[in-house]
């Protein structure tokens, strides 16, 4: 009983290392392709847009909501010390630092992060994948690569934008529903948050955009087992990634303080 | 001249190919046939390094592919065109992008000239019109013949064809059968086929390939077949339920 569990952790220990291994030669062999003509510009595009354009309504909602709790729940705070002032930079830079990477993180994965590994997957049981091989064409070049490309450069940009929407949630809710007198609002938004704050957050998400894509590729492109296999592979990319971006947050956290 | 010498191929313990040889010669059409589960699509993944086998050998024109990476695999493949069991259409793509996919990737030709070609190998299976329409609009048959044109919309040297009558009509068949011969004459195409369509087997085969518990068991003509006395080989192809060969 107890050897046949632990011998059961020695597997799974196994097949999680021989995982990273996989993914770390997907990502070494990504970037190499990345490098070598010719280029998938129309690939790379098309899921710019996928990845970006089309979570910019997710991740306008989500940042604006956050703002607008954020300065809420700041102001409740921060009146028992008459400090009411401090809910811009409150709100701010907790948006730019921690929360707009790590929620538009997030709500990115659950969104193109199952989408990604479903195509893949499919592709892959259908054998669209090995069709691709035979016609000469690399399918980590053809299908990881933009992929990989797109997370690395919307994320950042989806990061701003959920910055920049909580800051105007949280100036809505400061200055027009609990009456922060405007000036104050933003003069002090903008004497407390310096560029490196929204840097850091930058930074973040492009790490972020790294391991959603990857882990997504990962997933999808080594499904096996039909049709369910393509559905547990859409549940674990998102699982582990989510894990992975918050496991990986606060390591950058204590990085890059 | 593909060589296979040898090969062994076992998923999970079970032995599929069990020391294979087979020969398969230049501008011929080999014909593979077998029973289900036998191995045959196995075989013809292992001819385009999709599979890698356990041991053993194939050979094109002497170059061993079974030991060549991505990269040189990628350069032999070109000499190929494959259609799969299940089409394996890409499901993003309308059916002339599909049809025209390696053209696209693989050629300067522009978009004119790359949509004729596609339609010029879309009417010789016998599809008018269908180019703007998705893969899964189409029907069981209408999808072999699509992946039937993509498999040789490049004019390739050598062709892998998984099953290319299975789901077509009788009349389609044979005007398949037709396409095989024609390209093979005009263009000295090398053929392997697998199929389990005996009259269209008798038409096209310059030689036939009976595989069976993981090795060639016996090779011929259609003639040398037909007289054949291995009870194997005479139960498969007189289509009989009672033989060596038993359902269960
Ligand atoms: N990727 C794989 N992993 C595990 N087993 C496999 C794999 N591919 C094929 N097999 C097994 O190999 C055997 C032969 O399969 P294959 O598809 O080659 O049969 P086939 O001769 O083409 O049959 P059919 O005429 O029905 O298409 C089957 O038992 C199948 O389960
Ligand atoms: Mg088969």
């Amino acid at each position: 009983m107890f050897k046949d569990s632990l011998e059961r952790l020695g597997l799974y220990a196994q097949a999680v290392i021989n995982s990273i291994g996989l993914m770390m030669m997907m990502l070494i062999s990504s970037a190499m392709l990345l490098l070598t003509p010719p280029i998938k510009v129309r690939n790379m595009f098309k899921q710019m847009e996928f990845v970006g354009i089309e979570s910019l309504f997710v991740v306008i909602l989500t940042g604006s909501f956050t703002g607008m709790v954020l300065a809420l729940q700041s102001f409740n705070a921060l009146k028992r010390f008459g400090a009411e002032s401090m809910v811009g930079p409150t709100v701010a830079l907790s948006m730019a630092r921690e929360l707009g990477p790590v929620l538009a993180g997030l709500m990115v994965t659950g969104r193109a992060g199952s989408a990604m590994a479903t195509e893949l997957g499919t592709m892959r049981v259908t054998e669209q994948i090995d069709a691709l091989s035979t016609m000469g064409i690399n399918p980590v070049k053809y299908l990881v690569v933009p992929r990989i490309v797109a997370g690395i450069l919307m994320f950042p940009i989806l990061t701003i934008i959920t910055d920049f929407v909580g800051v105007i949630g949280g100036w809505f809710v400061g200055v027009k529903l609990l009456g922060i007198n405007s000036g104050v609002y933003i003069g002090r938004t903008i004497d407390f948050v310096t560029i490196e704050d929204v840097a850091t957050g930058l930074y973040k998400s492009l790490v972020f955009g790294l391991i959603m894509t990857l882990v997504a590729c990962y997933n999808g492109f080594y499904t096996t087992g039909g049709a369910k296999g393509v559905g547990r592979a859409a549940t674990t990319s998102v699982v582990t990634a989510s894990v992975m971006i918050l496991v990986s947050d606060y390591l950058l956290s204590t990085v890059l303080g | 001249m593909i060589e296979i010498r040898n090969l062994r191929k076992a998923f999970n313990g079970k032995k599929i190919l069990d020391g294979l040889n087979l020969d398969i010669e230049q501008s011929k059409i080999t014909v593979i046939i077998g029973r289900s589960g036998e191995g045959k699509s196995v075989l013809i993944k292992h001819i385009i390094g999709l599979l890698k086998p356990d041991s053993g050998s194939i050979k094109l024109d002497g170059l061993d592919i079974t030991t060549l990476k991505e990269r040189e695999l990628n350069e032999v493949r070109k000499r190929f065109g494959m259609l799969f069991q299940s089409g394996a259409l890409f499901d993003s793509m309308n059916v002339a992008d599909n049809v025209g996919f390696a053209l696209k990737e693989h050629t300067g030709l522009q978009d004119d000239d790359i949509a004729k070609i596609v339609r010029e190998k879309l009417t010789r299976v016998g599809l008018k019109g269908v180019e703007r329409m998705a893969t899964d609009e189409l029907s069981g048959g209408m999808k072999k013949r699509v992946g039937l044109a993509r498999a040789i919309v490049m004019d390739p040297e050598i062709v892998l064809f998984d099953e290319p009558t299975t789901g077509l009509d009788p009349i389609m068949s044979d005007s398949i059968a037709d396409l095989v011969l024609d390209t093979q004459k005009a263009l000295n195409t090398t053929y392997v086929l697998i199929t389990h369509d005996i009259p269209f087997t008798y038409k096209i085969a310059d030689k036939i390939a009976m595989l069976h518990e993981g090795k060639i068991i016996a090779t011929g003509t259609v003639t040398e077949m037909k007289e054949s006395t291995d009870p194997v080989v005479r139960q498969f192809l007189e289509g009989r339920a009672q033989g060596p060969i038993t359902v269960y």
